[in-house]
C-alpha cells in the first residue's frame, strides 16, 4: 500500500512536506500501518494508546477526514492513503497537535457534577429514564475529531467551546442529579461559546463513537429558550 | 562506564508528593492528596483519559446487595478462594468492607452507572461472584454497560479537573531516586514533548503505572502497558513480588487480542467448542461459564489442546451472545458488539465471536502492604516500609488478587487502595515535614542510561528485540507452562536483555521522539519478562493462573508462599502469605470448585 504522510519536525527548521511511504499490507487497521512504518523509520512520531478506539489518541486526518487510526481498517482506504495531523490545532510534529486548546475549552464547562447537597449514605437514585439520558453523551473520549473537523472551532478555537465541550455541557445539564443546569446555561449564552455553532454537522459526520454533538447542542438552545419564555 | 562524562546540572522541581501514572489508581490518590490541599504533581506518559483503565468493561465488584442479597465476607470469600489462597486476608478484607463506601463515593462524583427500575445502581453476575460461600451466582458487578472503566477513568479526571490536580501530560518518569539509606525521595522524568530531563523531588513518590502484559506478543493491553513502575523498582533494588501469576483472560477476539468483556457471559452470553457443545460445565459445574478467569482459560486452552478447537487451524473457541436478542446486546454490551464488528468482522447479534485466552493481568507487583506502603525485606523482618514509596493499582502486589485476579476487583483495587495510600501519604507527610537533601548523583542513572541510547548508532531496532522478548514470553510462558520450555525460556529471556542493553534509535532528536520513549519502555518490559520467566520456573506447583504441566495441583505445604524476585542477582526469595484477616475468621486453604 501507498501512503503520503505528514512530516514536520521543528528541530530541522525544515518546512513541513508529505513523505511517500509504502508497505506491504492490505489488511488490519490504519494503526497496525504506522507501527510498522515506524519500524522502517523511527522518526515517524504518532499517538497511540488502546488500539480499540477508547482511549481517544490516535485521531488523524485520513484521507481528508478526521478518524481514529486503530479502528479505521486499510481495506476502507484509497490510495496513496493521505495522513495528516487533526486540522487547526498548532502541529508539535509530524501527526501529533497541541491539543492544550481543546481541553481549555472543556475544562471551560466545568466538565464535572455539581450537586451542593451533602451526599446520602448510599447512592443518590436515579431512574433508568433519566440515566437514559445520558447515553449518547458520556461515550465521548475526548479524542478531539469532532471539534477539529469544525469551521467554527477553526476560526474561534479560543472563544467557541466546541462540540466536544459542549456534548460535555449538555451531559451535565441533562444529568438528573447535577443541580447547576441554570448556572451552565447562563455560561453559555454568549454570542461565541454555543450561538458559533451553525449546523454544520462536521462533528456528528465524523465522530468514531457515532456520538451527536450537533444534537446535543440543539437541545441546550431549546433549553435556552425555554427558559426565556 | 566510568568514561561517560555527565552533565548533572538539571533542573529540579520540588512537590509534597508525585504521583506516576494518572489511570485509576494515580488520579483517585491524586484527588485525595489535592483536596488535602497538598502540592501534589500528577505524571502521566498520556493524557490521563488514554490511560488504559479506560479500557476496563466489565464493572466493579461491591457488595451492595441492590439485585441479590450480599455481603462483604461473601466477596471476601470469593475473593480469597479466587486468588487461590495466595491473597493476604488482611488486605483482602479491607478492600472488600470498604468496596460499598468508595463505589457510592464514585457515585456522588457522577459516575453514570446503569440503573435498576428503583433507581439504585445496576449490578450483573461475574466470574467468581457467589452467594453464601460458593453456593450460587451472586450480581455484584456495578456496570456502566461495558464502558465502566471509560465512566470511571472519566469521572476521576472530571473531579480532579473540579479539585484542580496539577498534572504533568506526556511525561515518563525515568528512574527512583533513593539516598544511602533506601529512602525513597523522588524521580527523575522526561518531558516527551521537549526531551527535557528533570528531577523531581517529593517527600512521598506515589507509583500507581499500570500493568505490564506487552511483555507478551497476545496481549489485551495497551501498547503503553509497559511496566514502568516495575522496571523503576526493579532498577532501584525493589523487589517484584508474585510475577509468576498472569492472568490470561478468556476472551481475547481471536487473532487481534481486544478483550471481549466477561459482562458478555454475565449478561448470559456462553462458550462452544467446534462441535457447538458447550463446554464449561464439565469444568465447573455450578458457576459453568462465570467461573473465575484461570479456569475458564484453562478449559479453552484444554478444548483446544484435545482438538475441539474451531477454524481451520483449531486455535479458538466460539462466544455466543445472539440468543440474548438485540436489545440486551445494545444496551449492556455495546462496546462488546462494537468490537466485534470491527475486529472480528462479525455481528454477535446473528453470529458467535471467536476467542482466545489472552494475557491480561499481572497480578504480582511492587510489593506494598494495604495502606499502599511499599514493603521489602530488611533488617530481617519480611515486610519492611520503605520510607517515602508508595504503589497501587495494577503495578503494586498488595496483595489482594494472589494467583487469580477475580473480575471487576481491578477497578474496586483502584479506587480503595488509590484511595487509602493517598491518606496514610497525607499522615506520614504530617510527620516528615522536611524534604531528606538529594544525593549528587540523583539524576546520573537516567542521563547516562539516555547518553548511552543517544551514543548508539549499530545494532539492533528496539521493535526487533521487542518481538523477541513477546514471542518467548508467549511460547515460554504461557496458559500451560512445560518445564522444558520453562528451563529454555530462563535462558532465552537473559538472552533477550542482553540484546536490550544494545537496542539502536535512529532518531536522536528531543521533541516528541517516541522512538526514544519506546526505547525506554523496553527496559522496563524485559525486567518485567525475566522477572515472570524466572519466577514461573522456580514455583513448582499449579496456583490460580500458574498452571504446570508437570506440577498439576496446589501444593500448600511447600508453595503457600509469596515470591520475591532481586533484578541485580536474578535470585528469588519468598515470604509468608497473610493468612490472618483484620477481624473476621480466616479461610484455610481448601480445594477450588467452581
Amino acid at each position: 500500500m501507498k501512503f503520503k504522510i505528514y512530516r514536520y519536525n521543528p528541530e530541522t527548521g525544515a518546512a513541513p512536506s508529505m513523505q511517500e511511504y509504502a508497505l506491504d499490507a492490505s489488511s488490519g487497521m490504519l494503526l497496525d500501518a504506522l507501527i510498522a512504518l515506524k519500524e522502517q523509520d523511527d522518526s515517524l512520531a504518532f499517538r497511540r494508546s488502546c488500539r480499540e478506539g477508547v482511549c481517544g489518541s490516535d485521531a488523524m486526518n485520513i484521507n481528508g477526514r478526521n478518524g481514529l487510526a486503530c479502528i479505521t481498517p486499510l481495506s476502507s482506504l484509497k490510495q496513496p492513503v493521505e495522513l495528516r495531523p487533526l486540522p487547526g490545532l498548532p502541529v508539535v510534529r509530524d501527526l501529533i497537535v497541541d491539543m492544550s486548546q481543546f481541553f481549555k475549552q472543556y475544562h471551560s464547562i466545568k466538565p464535572y457534577l455539581i450537586n451542593n447537597d451533602p451526599p446520602p449514605q448510599t447512592e443518590r437514585l436515579q431512574s433508568p429514564r433519566e440515566r437514559k439520558e445520558l447515553n449518547g453523551l458520556y461515550e465521548c473520549i475526548l479524542c478531539g475529531c469532532c471539534s477539529t473537523a469544525c469551521p467554527s472551532f477553526w476560526w474561534n478555537p479560543d472563544r467557541f467551546v466546541g462540540p466536544a465541550g459542549l456534548l460535555q455541557a449538555y451531559r451535565f445539564i441533562v444529568d438528573s442529579r447535577d443541580q447547576a443546569a441554570d448556572e451552565r446555561l447562563d455560561d453559555l449564552k454568549d454570542p461565541y461559546r454555543l450561538f458559533r455553532c451553525h449546523t454544520i454537522m462536521n462533528c456528528a459526520d465524523v465522530c468514531p463513537k457515532e456520538l451527536n454533538p450537533t444534537a446535543a447542542i440543539g437541545r441546550i438552545k431549546e433549553r435556552m429558550v425555554k427558559r426565556m419564555v | 562506564m566510568g568514561i561517560l562524562k555527565i552533565k548533572t546540572t538539571i533542573s529540579k522541581r520540588t512537590f509534597d508528593a508525585v504521583i506516576v501514572g494518572a489511570g485509576g489508581a494515580g488520579m483517585r490518590a491524586a484527588l485525595a492528596l489535592s483536596e488535602a490541599g497538598l502540592k501534589v504533581a500528577v505524571l502521566s506518559k498520556v493524557f490521563p483519559t488514554r490511560s488504559h483503565t479506560v479500557a476496563a468493561q466489565g464493572g466493579i465488584a461491591a457488595a451492595l446487595g441492590n439485585v441479590t442479597p450480599d455481603n462483604w465476607r461473601w466477596h471476601m470469600y470469593d475473593t480469597v478462594k479466587g486468588s487461590d489462597y495466595l491473597g493476604d486476608q488482611d488486605a483482602i478484607e479491607f478492600m472488600c468492607r470498604t468496596a460499598a463506601e468508595v463505589v457510592y463515593e464514585l457515585e456522588h462524583f457522577g459516575m453514570p452507572f446503569d440503573r435498576l427500575d428503583d433507581g439504585k445502581i445496576y449490578q450483573r453476575p461475574f466470574g467468581g461472584h457467589m452467594r453464601d460461600f460458593g453456593a450460587a451466582l451472586a450480581q455484584r458487578a456495578c456496570a456502566v454497560a461495558d464502558r465502566t472503566g471509560h465512566a470511571l477513568l472519566h469521572t476521576l479526571y472530571q473531579r480532579n479537573v473540579r479539585a484542580d490536580t496539577h498534572f504533568f501530560v506526556e511525561w515518563m518518569a525515568l528512574d527512583l531516586v533513593r539516598d544511602e539509606d533506601g529512602d525513597v525521595l523522588g524521580v527523575t522524568a522526561m518531558e516527551i514533548e521537549t526531551g527535557e530531563v528533570m528531577l523531581l523531588e517529593a517527600r512521598a513518590t506515589l507509583f500507581a503505572t499500570g500493568g505490564a502484559a506487552r511483555i507478551f506478543a497476545a496481549s489485551t493491553n495497551a501498547y503503553i502497558n509497559t511496566g514502568d513502575g516495575l522496571g523503576m523498582a526493579a532498577r532501584a533494588g525493589i523487589p517484584l513480588q508474585d510475577m509468576e501469576f498472569f492472568q490470561f483472560h478468556p476472551t481475547g477476539v481471536y487473532d487481534a487480542g481486544v478483550l471481549i468483556s466477561e459482562g458478555a457471559r454475565g449478561e448470559g452470553g456462553y462458550l462452544v467448542n467446534k462441535h457447538g457443545d458447550r463446554f464449561m460445565p464439565n469444568y465447573a459445574p455450578t458457576a459453568q461459564d462465570l467461573a473465575s478467569r484461570d479456569v475458564v482459560s484453562r478449559a479453552i486452552a484444554t478444548e483446544i489442546k484435545e482438538g475441539r478447537g474451531c477454524g481451520p487451524r483449531g486455535d479458538h473457541v466460539l462466544l455466543k451472545i445472539d440468543h440474548l436478542g438485540e436489545d440486551v446486546i445494545r444496551s449492556r454490551l455495546p462496546g462488546a458488539r462494537d468490537i466485534a464488528l470491527k475486529f472480528a468482522h462479525i455481528d454477535p447479534v446473528r453470529e458467535p465471536i471467536p476467542v482466545t485466552p489472552t494475557a491480561h493481568y499481572m497480578m504480582g507487583g511492587i510489593p506494598a502492604n494495604y495502606h499502599g506502603q511499599v514493603v521489602v525485606p530488611q533488617r530481617g523482618e519480611p515486610e519492611e516500609v520503605v520510607r517515602g514509596f508508595y504503589a497501587v493499582g495494577e503495578c503494586a502486589c498488595v496483595s489482594v488478587h494472589g494467583a487469580n485476579r477475580l473480575g471487576c476487583n481491578s477497578l474496586l483495587d483502584l479506587l480503595v487502595f488509590g484511595r487509602e495510600a493517598a491518606r496514610q501519604i497525607v499522615e506520614d507527610l504530617a510527620r516528615n515535614p522536611h524534604p531528606k537533601p538529594l544525593p549528587n548523583d540523583a539524576a546520573d542513572r537516567s542521563l547516562e542510561r539516555l547518553a548511552r541510547l543517544d551514543a548508539r548508532h549499530d545494532g539492533e531496532s528496539v521493535a526487533e528485540v521487542g518481538d523477541a522478548m513477546r514471542r518467548v514470553m508467549q511460547t515460554h510462558c504461557g496458559v500451560f507452562r512445560f518445564p522444558d520450555l520453562l528451563a529454555e525460556g530462563v535462558h532465552e529471556i537473559v538472552a533477550v536483555a542482553e540484546r536490550v542493553k544494545n537496542v539502536v534509535i535512529r532518531d536522536k532528536s528531543k521533541v516528541f521522539n517516541t522512538a526514544r520513549v519506546e526505547a525506554l519502555e523496553l527496559d522496563n518490559l524485559i525486567e518485567v519478562a525475566q522477572a515472570t520467566m524466572h519466577a514461573a520456573a522456580a514455583r513448582e506447583e499449579s496456583r490460580g493462573a500458574h498452571a504446570r504441566d508437570d506440577f498439576p495441583h496446589r501444593d500448600d505445604d511447600h508453595w503457600l508462599k509469596h515470591s520475591l524476585y532481586f533484578s541485580a542477582n536474578r535470585q528469588l526469595d519468598y515470604k509468608p502469605v497473610r493468612l490472618k484477616p483484620m477481624t473476621v475468621e480466616s479461610f484455610p486453604p481448601k480445594e477450588r470448585v467452581y
